[in-house]
């Protein structure tokens, strides 16, 4: 593909439009006439000026830039990067939907609202929770409603405790949003495997303990075993369990974090439930709770009447509040509740098996090539580390993943979960075949042989991208945040 | 199954490359005692023509704005959506992507990105934007934190016409520092500035104030930020980007942080969400910032590239002393909005604004000749205007909605003091026989 490195602001040229609005139709349209001037803008911004075929080039172009699950295999750890059905993108699309106003009389907005109560319904069943909230925008919000929720029971109770637990494999958000909660942040050390060092978490856990917070499957993709003992270890100790949700889709219909002892969990509706990653975002964390906890759900809650209307309950007095202005990201709740009613129980518990199959072919196909961050079997991710790549020829999990972009992969997290060295981090996803799978093993092994053969090819890479690699230091030291035009 | 790609075949060749003979020897690891014994109980799966069906009969339950005509804002906005947004994000080099942790394939991501925080940083007359926040609501809410870390103080005072729905996020995010917040008198619409004056102090982290606001009063937002400067406050201004084609950007008139929904850019309502939250702040400011940033730089070959950066502010690489717990954002709502504002470009946005402004004028001067109808307050208004009825406006709104007119935001349950109130907004879409059309309807429904 050509080179193409323009921004929009240099196609502009001065008097180019694209827009099309109509010409006023109303008596008096000059603002200097309805509004003193100090209000209005003295320099105008200074916006693009191009044509329509301009605009729709330039970011057609710029798409093709990017790599997604629509045009390669995406094995970003974590992050579940499963095949997004367009059935649910012409169902959030529906005028009835995305033309809506959050404001309406509830009378006049039934239909949204029975699919908000539905959904959470479907996600409390799903997660053995009873209660769940569409309300946090993406998981890390989730974690901080589930962490606002724990504390305002603790001090309903007249304790307070000050501090959260998290394993040291955690993903950032974890003590991020527990700080941000007000707690201080205990970091657990984990067992090489991933799994919850029990001595370690009998050591902290005291009156002080607000709560303990782990991801399960844990962030090495193992099912952690002990994990009734360790809940009730909390239990026993006034703390409540939160559930880091990102890993669920290991366990659809398999296990459920409630039937576990967990008090809380969030879900990632852009991981297990479909919905695009959009590049970055908008994403949906609703969060699950059991009846103890329920007093404190963000407000509104979703209700259903006996005579099967639906409504917004306000009248919450020991909520914690708000997350963002309106009810959650609705435009992902219809996406994921398209999901569910495709997928039905049988289909979700497959999704699970098929994910965890995947992961362990993955993982069985590349053992001999790459150290294991631990053995398996493992559930729906498996993490392998390039120690001996490094030793062997200074080849890092940054250099494989670059490789991998030249080999027409997407590349695996690297560098997470923390306690693994060089690590990489690969989710297969149910959706994908077998062929596509042994596509990628046999890009790894390649890689595997380069780095004893031809590391420099390994070292370049990426070279078929449309830049290689980048210089961060330089971004980070001398921060270009923004266009100006050229003086 | 659908969205399975493996057959039976193919999961019996996997099965005995790795060796065991079911998958459910690979689920060992979890004790019997934590199985769900049951399948979970789901209605039964639909085939597409059906599920398709059902959907469409739960939306047809909505009152949407194609159906009827839309007069309600209160933070949502029926603006105009030109159509290359949606075919242009529905790409799925865009809309399938994530996060550019390889930002050597996610060049078309980061690129947008750069230019979205261009112009975000040009609208707000700020230096610097971030890549999003989730709404404007969690944006303000941020700004309170990140005005708390950098000034060290822990009272934040919110005007009175801050949306109250924001000020609700910004009391549950307040919960942890232990915030103090403060909310200001209105005056005739728009903030009572002297008895804001009298409010802050040494200990006030910053102000907090909307323009236009909540009642869609325009507010003096200079005097605002000298108030916050005089006792080293920052002054955080909550706006609607779509209105800066015409009104003079916060950072011209002193803000330090520019917050915002930017929802009124090219994002549908979607019942509330995804929005898009806008945050930008002062240069001396930016390591403090949360969220993510790109940044332009050169790749091995000297070629212009882009990268995300400053991320030692993150939750992934700083944890608990990250400046957000914010991974995911709304970076697809980002994208949308980018597209929208080199879609309307330099002249385009200044008419969105000055017809949504003309056009409100208009219906605030021809519903207020209604008898028992009368404009609440006296400030000047943009887009949005509060008018208070003869009769209760719940009832009202349920009333119009059988001429399919969405009538706006009956007040009362924002504010007590507002019973008869009802918040109206006007945008450019709305058309002179549609407001005469209200108008006459509302007059009905009042006499």
């Amino acid at each position: 593909m050509p080179q193409y490195d323009k921004l929009i602001f240099e196609l502009s040229s001065p008097g180019r439009i694209a827009y099309s609005l109509p010409e006023p139709d109303v008596p008096v349209a000059d603002l200097h006439a309805l509004l003193p001037a100090k209000y209005l803008r003295s320099k105008p911004a200074e916006l693009p000026e191009v044509s329509e075929v301009d605009i729709v080039r330039h970011y057609t172009r710029l798409s093709q830039l990017n790599y997604g699950v629509d045009t390669h295999f995406y094995p970003l750890g974590s992050c579940t990067m499963k095949y997004n059905p367009k059935l649910n993108e012409d169902m959030a699309r529906l005028p009835g939907f995305a033309r809506l106003h959050p404001l309406l009389p509830a009378r006049a907005s039934q239909g949204a609202l029975r699919l908000m109560h539905d959904l959470a319904a479907y996600l409390a069943e799903i997660a053995g929770m009873d209660a769940v909230s569409l309300q946090p925008a993406a998981g890390a919000q989730g974690e901080l409603a589930g962490v606002l929720m724990i504390r305002a029971y603790h001090l309903a109770r007249g304790e307070t405790r000050t501090k959260v637990l998290v394993p040291d494999s955690s993903h950032g958000t974890n003590p991020a949003s527990t700080a941000i909660a007000g707690y201080h942040v205990v970091q657990l050390k984990s067992e090489r495997s991933g799994e919850v060092d029990l001595l370690d978490l009998e050591r902290h856990l005291d009156a002080e303990t607000a709560a303990f917070m782990i991801t399960l499957p844990n962030t090495l993709g193992l099912f952690e075993t002990r994990i009734t003992e360790i809940t009730a270890m909390c239990h026993a100790k006034g703390a409540q369990v939160y559930m880091d949700g990102a890993n669920l889709n290991a366990i659809l219909g398999i296990t459920r974090p409630g039937d576990l002892g967990f008090d809380v969990c969030h879900f990632n509706l852009h991981k297990t439930f479909t919905t695009p990653h959009g590049g970055g975002g908008p994403g949906a964390g609703p969060v699950g709770v059991k009846a103890h906890l329920q007093p404190f759900l963000p407000t509104p809650v979703v209700t259903k009447s006996p005579d099967n209307t639906y409504g917004l309950d306000w009248k919450r007095p020991q909520s914690i509040g708000k997350l963002q202005a309106f009810w959650g990201n609705f435009g992902m709740l219809v996406r994921a509740y398209a999901y569910v009613r495709t997928m039905g129980a049988a289909g979700l518990r497959s999704v699970s098996e098929n994910a965890v199959l995947n992961a362990n072919y993955v993982m069985k196909r590349l053992e001999s090539h790459y150290d294991l961050g631990a053995p398996g079997p493992c559930m729906h991710e498996c993490v392998l580390s390039a120690r001996r790549q490094k030793q062997q020829a200074g080849i890092t999990a940054t250099d494989i993943a670059k490789r991998l972009l030249d080999l027409g992969f997407y590349a695996p997290s690297t560098y997470f979960p923390l306690i693994v060295e060089e690590a990489l981090m690969i989710e297969p996803t149910e959706t994908e075949s077998k062929e596509t799978l042994d596509a990628f093993c046999d890009a790894m092994i390649q890689i595997a042989a380069e780095t004893e053969k031809s590391p420099d090819v390994i070292r370049e890479a990426p070279v078929t991208t449309s830049v290689r690699r980048l210089d961060q230091t330089l971004a980070a030291r001398q921060p270009d945040l923004r266009w100006r035009p050229a003086r | 199954m659908r969205y399975i790609s493996n057959t039976p075949a193919q999961q019996r060749e996997m099965l005995a490359t790795i060796g065991v003979a079911s998958i459910e020897d690979l689920l060992a690891r979890i004790p019997s005692g934590a199985r769900l014994g049951r399948p979970l109980d789901l209605p039964p799966a639909m085939a597409e023509p059906d599920l398709i069906r059902h959907l469409r009969g739960l939306a047809a339950e909505n009152a949407d704005a194609d159906g009827g005509v839309c007069f309600l804002g209160a933070g949502s906005y029926d603006h105009a959506i030109p159509s290359p947004i949606n075919h242009l994000v529905s790409r799925g080099e865009f809309f399938t992507a994530y996060t550019p942790y390889q930002p050597e394939a996610s060049q078309g991501t980061l690129r947008s990105i750069y230019e979205y925080q261009t112009m975000i940083a040009e609208l707000t007359g700020m230096d610097v934007a971030n890549a999003s926040i989730y709404d404007g609501a969690s944006s303000l809410a941020e700004a309170a934190l990140m005005a708390h870390s950098v000034t060290g103080r822990d009272q934040v005072v919110l005007a009175a016409g801050v949306n109250p729905l924001y000020r609700a996020v910004v009391e549950t995010y307040a919960e942890g520092p232990a915030l103090r917040l403060r909310t200001t008198p209105l005056g005739d619409g728009a903030t009572d500035l002297a008895a804001a004056k009298k409010m802050v102090s040494g200990k006030t982290a910053a102000l907090v104030i909307q323009s236009p606001n909540f009642y869609g009063c325009l507010e003096d937002l200079t005097e605002a930020a000298e108030i916050a400067h005089a006792v080293d406050a920052l002054l955080i201004a909550v706006t609607d980007p779509v209105n800066l084609g015409v009104l003079e950007p916060p950072g011209a008139l002193g803000a330090d942080i520019v917050v915002g929904e930017g929802q009124g850019l090219g994002v549908p309502m979607s019942f509330g969400g995804p929005n898009l939250g806008v945050f930008a702040a002062k240069q001396d400011l930016v390591r403090r910032m949360p969220g993510r940033l790109v940044g332009a730089t050169v790749d091995l070959e000297g070629r212009r590239g882009y990268v995300l950066t400053l991320q030692t502010r993150e939750q992934h690489i700083r944890r608990e002393k990250a400046t957000s717990n914010i991974c995911t954002n709304v970076a697809l709502c980002a994208l949308m909005a980018t597209i929208y504002m080199a879609t309307v470009g330099k002249q385009g946005l200044r008419r969105v604004g000055e017809l949504s402004a003309a056009k409100a004028h208009y219906a605030a001067e021809r519903l207020g000749r209604i008898p028992g109808v009368r404009l609440r307050f006296g400030a000047p208004y943009f887009k949005e205007f509060t008018l208070d009825l003869p009769k209760p406006p719940a009832r009202v709104v349920q009333r119009l909605l059988r001429d399919r007119i969405l009538a706006g935001v009956p007040l009362r349950p924002f504010d007590r003091t507002l019973k008869n109130a009802l918040l109206v907004a006007v945008t450019e879409k709305r058309t002179r026989d549609e407001i005469d059309a209200f108008a006459d309807a509302l007059g009905r429904a009042v006499a």
